[in-house]
């Protein structure tokens, strides 16, 4: 019996099957593991309220998050004592918004109904209890929790329209009104960086639009106020823990909700009401709150631009490679290196297209077509097209090689067929060849978009920020900036994770961010393969 | 001088007997003149003399590498692209030299048509496949080409079987019908002259038939070189026969000649199946 397990070789079959399925569930655990932590962060988690007397007697009272558990080694007496991490909020009060406390301090520690959250857009979250509201310069008592929740709503949603309002103006009008003012004074700065006066009908023109764009911006202005001041009109009253009151600005609000309260199908709602904000929302608060929309549209973006640089790229010079070039220790030698290229660290391509790209490329057409811009560069500065550049470049290779291949899977009887009935090597290639192999150069685009939407380093020094202050593509004409700075969600792990002022708040949004990252990688993939099965539909090679 | 026309039975004078067949009352396609062809060092044809008439079926026969295909395939210049091919000699078409400097290789493919031994439809539709060589020429317009295809489909036989369906990916075609689109796809173009290189080798009975028959429909507008490993189909299509062996042409005359009183031993023994 054993024998013959042997014999016919099942212990090997064991083997790769176990292999397989470790590849699989460590796959899967990745996956699982980064998506429950960084949901965590949109889950309305339950707010304990908790008395404590310290190690020095102190009385101490506290509304919070449990995040997490420990234990404090005590020197004087070489012993562990057990503790609790609380994310207690507050930050403007505590100063801070995590305590740990020891277990055996606790006195008290229950779930009070009526225990608030409310996140801010500075600050942080607020825990404590609502005690009434100042709305339009009446205070309103909320005795109970529906009031309670119904003034809280109120307040959102008003703060919502005026916020959306204000922003509109803020980010779009005045943005286009900072954009067109600034084109004028480039209008200007052209003439003289010519060393040629101004001519008068230019500037008056000039001058004339500038007053009608200072007019507007003044209305704009104006509009904004008012706005402000209808947005700073409300406080909410509340109650911390320890029994203080304080007065909060209502405007700073953006939820207000009573996690202790809710039933499983609200906190579901809440949890996808937040994971959607997380989608589409900008960040706040130093990339610690609120969305990630500008990272995911700065990698997507950047991706799609570096296949449409790195596709006809490779593929020119992979059909040169293999159809017209003369084999021999020239072409092999190419060959070799391009192989290489694709092993080269890719902070060498960052440092490389900081240097050739940004200071040489960009730093000649700033001075070539752009003059008046000078002494502040416009491509002579990190930016999206060097970002898609430099990728492209990393990912040549990889198009360069499936592309070869592809060519070299052409049955030979196809190119004869085509050149029999009178097709030049030209027309061959571009009627037959090259559609026939398409689904291999979209192979390695597929390759080539999974290690360039991946891919932080280069990047770093080619494009990408913190905090772009715009998205790189707008209502302003030309309309794509590929000037412009943008985010990039694999930066944006970096810079949450190990950059921002709160480490410990922000860490669930690195996982999230992780897992997001992870789904934008398979869903360009996706789109990716789709088309290449489409491709290979199209053209499936001969059955023989 | 037009050579199609002048009395070539001057020129077979020169020739063996035994390669040079009565031609008298016919007009001659192609001359071949001392043609020698090498792969590398290696001598693949020796010193190959033949006339080809035209509008008439003309079978290569002959044992493995011998050489037929090979010659065949110098017809259309289709061994320019193996590397390292060298060719001395001439071939002549309607008395123009096809090897000359100058000479437009995708004009000549476009007048000498081929088909190859496995069918090779481009993976495009069936008209698609059979307008290739029309559109190639810079011919686009529909009602032109919808012509055309149907036309060369007609003159393949392939018409009744593929009306319904000419937009559908060619390779769904069976074999046969695919090497029948083949033959549609070369006859586009309107060649003079159609090279069959064992187009029936990977073909079933059935569909060897037809294109049998396609072939003897087709004499009466083409000249036709078709390279076999069967000999019974070179007996039934072919007018005039050639047998090579290690790159000689060993002997030619009308098939029925050739099939009944060989003058060559090695002939013979081929024939009656003592090698091949």
């Amino acid at each position: 019996m054993t024998k013959r397990f042997f014999k016919d070789g099942e212990h090997w079959v064991w083997l790769n099957a176990g292999a397989v399925s470790l590849c699989l569930i460590m796959v899967v655990g990745l996956l699982v593991f980064i998506f429950a932590r960084g949901a965590v962060h949109f889950w309305p988690h339950a707010i304990a309220s908790v008395e404590v007397v310290d190690g020095e007697g102190q009385k101490q009272a506290y509304l919070g998050e449990i995040y997490d558990q420990g234990e404090r080694y005590d020197s004087s007496n070489s012993k562990f004592y057990p503790q609790q991490l609380f994310k207690i909020g507050n930050r403007d009060v505590y100063g801070a918004d995590f305590k740990w406390l020891d277990t055996a301090w606790v006195k008290k520690l229950d779930y009070p109904e009526d225990a608030a959250v409310l996140e801010r857009r500075e600050w942080g979250n607020f825990y404590g209890y609502i005690l009434a509201v100042k709305e339009d310069g009446k205070r309103i008592a909320t005795p109970d929790l529906a009031a309670q929740r119904a003034a809280a709503e109120r307040l959102t949603a008003r703060n919502r329209v005026l916020a959306e309002q204000i922003k509109d103006i803020e980010k779009d009008e005045i943005g286009r009104i900072n954009y067109a003012l600034e084109e004028e004074r480039l209008r200007a700065r052209a003439y003289e960086v010519r060393g040629e006066a101004v001519p008068a009908e230019v500037l008056a023109d000039i001058e004339v639009r500038k007053t009608l764009l200072q007019q507007e911006y003044k209305a704009l202005q104006k509009q904004l106020e008012a706005l402000y001041g209808e947005a700073q009109r409300d406080e909410i009253y509340v109650r911390l823990a320890d029994g203080s009151e304080k007065a909060l600005p209502a405007h700073k609000l953006v939820h207000a909700f009573f996690p202790n309260s809710l039933s499983l199908p609200a906190k579901i709602q809440f949890f996808g009401a937040k994971l959607w904000e997380f989608l589409v929302e900008e960040p706040r608060e130093a990339n610690t709150e609120g969305g990630i929309f500008p990272a995911i549209f700065g990698t997507v973006l950047m991706v799609i631009l570096m296949s449409l640089v790195v596709t006809p790229f490779g593929v020119l010079a992979a059909v040169y490679l293999r159809e017209y070039a003369t084999q021999g220790w020239i072409t092999r030698t190419i060959r070799i290196a391009v192989n290489n290229l694709a092993g080269v660290p890719s902070i060498v391509y960052g440092v490389f297209g900081l240097g050739f790209f940004v200071y040489f490329l960009g730093g000649n057409i700033d001075q070539l077509f752009y003059p008046e811009v000078a002494p502040s560069p416009m491509f002579g500065t990190p930016g999206l097209m060097w970002a898609s550049l430099t990728l492209a470049l990393l990912t040549l290779p990889v198009v360069i090689v499936s592309t070869e291949e592809g060519l070299a899977r052409i049955p030979k009887a196809i190119r004869e067929g085509s050149l029999a009935l009178g097709a030049t090597k030209a027309e061959t290639l571009w009627r037959t060849v090259l559609p026939m192999a398409s689904p291999a150069m979209m192979t390695g685009l597929i390759l080539a978009v999974a290690r360039a939407a991946g891919e932080v380093a280069p990047l770093m020094l080619v494009g990408v920020v913190k905090l772009a202050p715009t998205l790189p593509l707008d209502a302003n004409a030309p309309f794509l900036h590929l000037e412009r700075k943008f985010m990039h969600l694999g930066f944006h792990i970096f810079d949450v994770g190990f950059q921002s002022p709160n480490v410990e708040a922000a860490r669930p949004l690195v996982y999230a961010t992780a897992f997001l990252l992870v789904l934008v990688i398979i869903l360009l993939n996706l789109i990716a393969i789709q088309m290449r099965n489409r491709l290979r539909e199209k053209y499936k090679s001969l059955e023989h | 001088m037009n050579t199609s026309n002048m009395n070539t039975t001057n020129m077979n004078a020169a020739l063996d007997p035994a390669i040079a067949p009565d031609f008298s009352g016919e007009k001659i396609a192609l001359e071949v003149d001392d043609l020698q062809l090498f792969y590398g060092e290696k001598q693949a044809l020796k010193s190959i003399d033949m006339l080809l008439p035209e509008k008439r079926v003309t079978a290569f026969i002959g044992p493995s590498g011998c050489g037929k295909s090979t010659l065949l395939r110098c017809f259309n210049r289709m061994n320019d692209l193996v590397d390292g091919v060298r060719i001395e000699g001439s071939i002549r078409h309607h008395g123009k030299d096809i090897y000359a400097p100058g000479v437009d290789v995708a004009d000549l493919r476009r007048r000498v048509g081929m088909v190859f031994q496995k069918p090779n439809p481009f993976p495009k539709s069936i008209y698609e496949n059979v307008a290739y060589g029309l559109r190639l020429q810079g011919i686009n317009k529909r009602r032109t080409l919808d012509e055309v295809v149907e036309w060369a489909l007609k003159g393949s036989a392939l018409w009744d079987e593929v009306k319904d369906r000419l937009h559908d990916n060619a390779l769904g075609l069976s074999g046969g019908q695919q090497q029948r689109l083949c033959i549609a796809r070369a006859i586009a173009v309107q060649p003079d002259v159609l090279l069959l290189d064992e187009p029936c080798s990977a073909l079933d009975p059935i569909s060897t038939l037809k294109v049998e028959e396609l072939v003897n429909d087709l004499k009466r507008n083409y000249t036709i070189i078709i390279v076999t490993h069967n000999m019974q189909q070179a007996a039934r299509v072919s007018d005039y026969t050639a047998f090579m062996y290690l790159g000689d042409l060993i002997e030619f005359a009308d098939t029925n000649t050739v099939f009944t009183n060989p003058q060559k031993k090695k002939t013979e023994d081929y024939i009656t199946g003592r090698y091949g």
